[in-house]
């Protein structure tokens, strides 16, 4: 919910606090409530609720689509930012993280201040939290979920903090927690009372981290629960630290490239994506990036890349840091050129599309690919260039002229006849006189996606005097109750 | 000797009376070359460029600027199988010709690539002499073919090894329907070459519609269909100066 808030507050308006928002993703019967904002838990509106349900009880509701895939992507990169308060992070399901802070606590004042200090720096990014520091990773597991917030407990009072807890809060599926309720197991601590023997054998067949019993075990440190924190992604930087500070980049620039590509060439990398920032004196910084069609380590192209890119950059009073940033790198093995001195030519064009890419734009340099439509101009998409390869170009069955006017310009008709297209016609202050013509081929509106009342064209291929050949379409037909009369267009021309 | 033709070229009428093919633009000598506008909203530029351009799995570079692509329309992939060609075509739409000038350049470097072709309209200052000179140089020096298309173009100052003026001719007959265009037909001048002799001939295009690349796509006639202009104009030069 944090997340979608941040991101839609940077494009448009968040509706007011009192709308009550759900986030809904695909469920088996349509569409489920996966999360909710302050104002919709206030109404009552739980996660797991079918919308259309909802939106009969609330008619106000707010309904957006949610992303979880991106919300446990976020959670991972939150996992790595929260390294800094101690060495051992990971995700924690779909929905938390885990922290190893033995050992750690200490050095930010004690374990109280230490939550005080996460607290506050969640808020700072404007993210909610439950926190809560228990001796092992189930009990803290249970105690942000379910527990008062902010809560420490010690290892002698952790069966007392745990005990008021509901079963749901083990995370054991909705058929054991349904299945312990009916049995009058309702907290933690009624089933911390039952015999072990009797649920050991009630729940033999349940997969260990299913199991109430292995899952209340370890949360009372009976069992162990290691974790099993993923090493730190590797980050390819190059810093140049001045001495003083300076308003030209340039001169740095070759020293940064050489170095990163040594790191690149160590770990046998090349970049897909860099990054130049540059810290000025006065605090702030800026920064470039650049993008490449195939990894790279060479400094040479990775300096052209970089060199129109720099005339835009503000430098302030100078700045003293200097850093070239790989955020995206690929493996690439040491590569041979061919024996005879000739260079490899899709690596020249990939060379190539990088420089043109870096200096006017990706939208600009483009691929085409190639869209099953009757509409001409939807025939041909184009994709920027360092997304993926193009396609060939498709075999026709039709004629197509080989310029195609977007969008298509309206023609006054001078000497209409009643079938066929004009035997004059004015285009752009030239008038043409028509001599031979074949058509016409009908292209119906595509129902599924153009608006309601979209006209059908009639197609025409048209040779004027002097040879030009022209592709004129005539936008509906005389009542067909579409609008007034139809309006005549020119929309490509063939060679 | 005749009298001079209409053309203001030489014509003798050889012995046998037969239209014989010119040889179209070679692909493998890698210049610059122009192609001009015979006037304003004629594709047979676009058409005579495409089925010059050289076989392969190369890719052809395409770079236009703002004011081509407003006037005579943005080239139509989806067409380009009917002038025989099924490669792909990397496109770069910039608004200003100086930035047309700029990719052509990066990609009359670059040996990856089939060909390269621009098209700027207009005459504007950047495209001056040096321009092109850059230009041929560049496209000699990796052996890259690069065509430069210029429409609304009057024949301002070029070093391109060759320069031709293309413009529509009434469409040949089309074989089922006679009140209905046919294949294309295009009045191909080369008016400045370096080491062929100019001439005007009627450029038809045989390969339309096939997918597959015929080895000799574009016929060059002479226009009289008597004999090869160029031919007899070399011969004719030749007596005249000798």
């Amino acid at each position: 919910m944090d997340r979608w808030r941040r991101i839609t507050a940077q494009q448009r308006t968040l509706p007011g606090d009192d709308v009550p928002v759900v986030l809904s993703v695909q469920g088996t019967h349509g569409p489920v409530i996966h999360a909710v904002s302050a104002a919709a838990r206030k109404r009552g509106i739980l996660t797991g609720a079918r919308v259309v349900d909802v939106q009969a009880i609330h008619p106000d509701l707010h309904v957006e689509p949610g992303e979880p895939a991106r919300e446990v992507k976020l959670l991972d990169q939150i996992a790595l930012w929260a390294r800094r308060w101690c060495p051992w992070t990971v995700r924690d399901g779909v929905d938390g993280i885990v922290l190893d802070i033995s050992g750690a606590a200490h050095l930010f004042g004690g374990e109280a201040a230490l939550l005080r200090d996460m607290a506050t720096r969640f808020r700072m990014q404007g993210l909610g939290a439950r926190l809560a520091v228990a001796p092992t990773r189930g009990a803290a597991h249970m105690l942000a979920r379910y527990g008062p917030a902010g809560c420490i407990c010690g290892p002698e009072d952790m069966e007392v903090a745990l005990a008021p807890l509901p079963v749901a809060a083990l995370g054991v599926e909705d058929k054991t927690v349904q299945l312990l309720q009916r049995l009058g197991l309702k907290t933690l601590g009624a089933l911390m009372q039952v015999p072990r023997v009797a649920l050991m054998r009630r729940f033999d067949r349940v997969a260990a981290e299913l199991n109430p019993l292995v899952l209340l075990d370890r949360a009372l440190g009976r069992e162990g629960a290691p974790l099993d924190a993923p090493p730190e992604p590797p980050r390819w930087l190059a810093r140049a630290r001045l001495a003083e500070p300076v308003i030209d980049p340039v001169p740095h620039l070759e020293g940064l490239a050489r170095d990163l590509s040594g790191q690149l060439a160590k770990a046998e990398q090349g970049a897909r994506r860099l990054r130049l920032t540059i810290y000025r004196v006065d605090g702030e910084w800026r920064s470039r990036d650049v993008a490449l069609a195939q990894p790279s380590r060479e400094p040479a192209h990775l300096l052209r890349l970089m060199e129109g890119k720099l005339e835009g950059i503000d430098p302030g009073f100078g700045f003293d840091l200097l850093t070239l940033e790989a955020l995206v790198a690929e493996p690439l093995a040491l590569h041979q050129d061919h024996l005879d001195g000739a260079r490899d030519a899709g690596r020249d064009v990939a060379a190539l599309l990088d420089r043109l890419t870096a200096r006017l734009g990706p939208q600009k340099v483009t691929w085409s690919a190639w869209v099953e439509s009757h509409l001409p101009e939807r025939v041909e998409r184009r994709q920027p260039a360092l997304r993926g390869e193009g396609e060939a170009v498709p075999v026709l069955v039709r004629e197509r002229p080989l310029r195609l006017l977007e969008p298509a310009e309206e023609v006054a008709v001078l000497y209409a006849v009643p079938e066929g297209p004009p035997a004059q016609f004015r285009w752009r202050r030239v008038a043409f006189r028509m001599v031979r013509h074949e058509g016409p081929e009908r292209i119906a509106p595509e129902w599924w996606r153009d608006k309601a009342g979209t006209r059908l064209r009639d197609y025409y291929k048209v040779e004027v005097v002097d040879g030009r050949r022209f592709w004129l379409f005539r936008e509906g037909i005389l009542g067909d109750g579409r609008g007034g009369d139809p309006r005549w267009f020119v929309h490509g021309i063939f060679a | 000797m005749n009298a001079d033709s209409p053309i203001g070229q030489v014509i003798s009428l050889s012995a046998k009376r037969l239209v014989q093919d010119v040889p179209a633009p070679q692909h493998g000598d890698a210049v610059l070359r122009d192609v001009l506008s015979g006037g304003p909203f004629d594709a047979a530029v676009t058409g005579f460029v495409l089925a010059c351009l050289p076989e392969g799995d190369k890719p052809v570079l395409w770079v236009s600027d703002r004011m081509s692509r407003r006037e005579n329309g943005r080239l139509y992939g989806a067409a380009l199988g009917h002038f025989g060609f099924a490669g792909k075509v990397l496109r770069v739409e910039v608004s200003n010709p100086r930035d047309v000038l700029w990719a052509m350049e990066e990609g009359a470097a670059c040996a990856g690539l089939a060909a390269v072709v621009g098209e700027i309209h207009g005459a504007p200052e950047v495209l001056s002499f040096t321009a092109t000179k850059r230009l041929a140089l560049r496209a000699e020096a990796a052996k890259v073919p690069v065509w430069l298309i210029r429409s609304g173009d009057h024949g301002a100052l070029s070093a391109a090894r060759e320069r031709w003026r293309l413009s529509s001719l009434p469409s040949r007959r089309h074989p089922y329907n006679p009140a209905a265009p046919g294949p294309p037909l295009w009045e191909a001048e080369l008016f400045r070459a370096r080491g062929r002799s100019p001439g005007v001939w009627q450029a038809a295009y045989d390969g339309a519609g096939q997918p597959k690349r015929s080895k000799d796509r574009l016929r060059l006639l002479s226009r009289s269909g008597d004999g090869p202009l160029a031919a007899d104009h070399r011969t004719a030069a030749d007596l005249a100066g000798g």
